[in-house]
């Protein structure tokens, strides 16, 4: 190392950050809010509904689709939701309640990278649960693959975008762990029923429909369910996930603390 | 272990001050800081010098750790200066933080993390970190490195939280109240580890309240009360100021009244509690007590004699006690 470089801010190695992720990870198996919640439930329901005869018979009211090929959209929809709004902040507050957050300030790792690191995290987890649900529903139930796998994936993107900001905006405001878990219950269980989660959009009266698709679950569905039929999202559902990611982004960075 | 107390008198402060002539290691000027309706810290300046290790000693709430947070960068100042090593914490917050190893008072770490596992991630924070398995043997941690951070008794985190101070290899160690919650073995290690931190060329600043700590570990103390310094020396320059008196603590075989001592010039005061007298004075003050006792068929049984201390001095300085309840043993 060259004296210049010596002389020049100390920020922390960079596998520092891989060390980070390694030890998110481990607290991710040992403490698995995420992987229950945001993998194993929706894995569940998935094998629940293929196991009902009935969701497999192609329904007029949706479009010709069977129910199970609707359910899969809104397992993803959930899967990003759950990881979102109670994985995701909930170590952000915690480690701000309990002072790791204050410790870690004290050391030259960015604070940022602890943010980071738990975007990742929990952004591998929605990955995860977008392939098994995917899978699953092709190999054991025989749904059909994506039939726009690029709209799919950007769909999928915008849709983590959407609710990881959101997430972020609920960690930067709740002062402890579970006044975290109660803004993400608010937040969460209005946004899954316009998913569908309870009630298929295609059941919905138009103008429930219409505001569903206001909201970022609902327009996720709306783009996934889409995808799969071959079209590209429609641009409504794409802006409405974009702006809730732009505008949650910001409300988060404004009002994040780190003690 | 009786090794390593002799190193302070050994000079150990000069070697490392001689190893180069580099400026002092923290420089704070008229730090000021207030809360909503309390002033924590009140125009307080002081100086410490590289390989020294500098006590800031004051009862709860004397603004010790507002200070020391604010020289970590954690709090931001009201006014005045602080520069570690030339660097200021709210400007240069990276340099500072490579070069600071701090142990907070009020801190966690990841519950279902292990010892290894926390050690092993401070560490990459460091360009140049110290060596795991030589810290987890000097603070007892060995046989818990596999042990989650929440199953550790209040005293291995302590351990852990000191270990996380020194990981980075810093220049300063800023440590608050390092040996609350340990027993008293692991405070005379913790004694001797900090020691040995220090004739490594680390410079040290310990906030504490515990007298025997600072008079065991400190080059120089620094006396806090109400967010302000009231004295700052050496320990025994402190104690000596308090007035270099003496005091002689015994239980008498027989009651005998006060002015049997009182009236000697070597005494100053003369206190009882429960059975025990406590004789303040000066000169050759145990001789002539047990004498003018003995002179007067009383036997002093159990005698115990202290010199002035800094408890003294603050209570000189000050007119309270360090800790008003607290049982303070000199060590």
């Amino acid at each position: 190392m060259s004296a210049l470089e010596e002389a020049l801010p100390a920020s922390p190695p960079r596998a520092a950050f891989g060390k980070l992720l390694a030890c998110e990870a481990r607290l991710a198996w040992r403490e698995p809010i995420g992987l229950v919640y945001g993998l194993a439930i929706p894995v569940v329901l998935l094998v629940v509904f293929g196991a009902i005869p009935s969701a497999h018979k192609h329904e007029a009211q949706l479009g010709g689709l069977t129910v199970f090929a609707v359910y899969v959209p809104i397992l993803i929809a959930f899967c990003i939701g759950m990881l979102a709004l109670f994985s995701l902040p909930r170590a952000l507050v915690t480690y701000r309640e309990l002072g790791i957050l204050r410790r870690l300030s004290t050391t030259p790792l960015p604070p940022s990278w602890v943010l980071a690191a738990q975007v990742a995290i929990n952004f591998v987890l929605a990955l995860w649960a977008l392939i098994i649900l995917v899978v699953v529903g092709v190999a054991a139930f025989g749904a059909a693959a994506p039939k726009s796998p690029a709209g799919f994936v950007l769909a999928f993107l915008l849709s983590v975008a959407a609710l990881f900001a959101m997430g972020l905006w609920v960690a930067a405001v709740a002062r402890s762990a579970s006044a975290a878990n109660v803004m993400a219950g608010a937040l969460f269980f209005p946004l899954i029923f316009f998913a569908g989660l309870w009630y298929p959009q295609q059941y919905m009266p138009a103008a429930l429909r219409d505001v569903g698709q206001l909201t970022p679950l609902g327009a996720s569905v709306q783009a996934l369910q889409s995808a799969s039929q071959g079209h590209f999202p429609p641009a409504g559902s794409l802006l409405v996930m974009a702006a809730y990611a732009v505008v949650f982004a910001l409300l988060a960075w404004r009002s994040f603390r780190w003690e | 272990m009786d090794r390593q107390a002799s190193t302070k008198e050994s000079g150990t402060a000069t070697d490392a001050k001689a190893g180069g002539e580099a400026g002092p290691a923290l420089v704070v000027e008229h730090l000021r800081k207030t809360y909503p309706g309390t002033v924590a810290v009140d125009d307080v300046s002081f100086t410490v010098a590289e390989g020294e290790i500098f006590g800031i000693l004051g009862p709860n709430g004397a603004g010790k750790t507002t200070t020391v947070e604010c020289v970590i960068g954690l709090r931001t100042p009201d006014s005045g200066t602080i520069r570690i090593m030339a660097f200021d914490p709210r400007v240069d917050r990276a340099q500072v933080h490579a070069i600071v190893g701090a142990q907070l008072q009020t801190s966690a770490l990841q519950p279902k993390l292990r010892v290894a596992e926390i050690l092993d991630l401070y560490r990459s924070f460091y360009r140049d970190p110290a060596d795991v398995g030589e810290l987890l043997d000097a603070l007892g941690l060995r046989e818990k490195r596999s042990a989650y951070y929440k199953s550790l008794s209040g005293g291995q985190k302590q351990r852990l939280s000191l270990a996380l101070a020194l990981v980075g290899r810093p220049k300063i160690a800023v440590l608050d109240e390092m040996t609350t919650g340990l027993d008293p073995q692991a405070r005379r290690d913790t004694w001797d580890l900090i020691e040995s931190v220090r004739d490594r060329g680390v410079t040290v600043v310990l906030v504490t309240h515990y007298m025997d700590e600072a008079e065991r570990l400190c080059d120089r103390v620094a006396l806090v009360d109400e967010g302000r310094i009231v004295a700052l020396d050496t320990p025994t320059a402190l104690a000596e100021q308090a007035g270099g008196g003496k005091r002689v603590r015994f239980v008498p075989s027989q009651p005998f009244g006060d002015r049997l001592l009182t009236e000697l010039p070597e005494v100053t005061s003369l206190e009882r509690r429960g059975h025990h007298v406590l004789v303040n004075g000066t000169g050759d003050l145990v001789n002539t007590v047990i004498l003018t006792l003995a002179g007067a068929g009383v036997t002093a049984n159990e005698v115990d004699v202290q010199s002035a201390t800094l408890e003294d001095a603050f209570v000189k300085l000050t007119g309270r006690h360090l800790h008003e309840g607290d049982e303070v043993t000199a060590g």
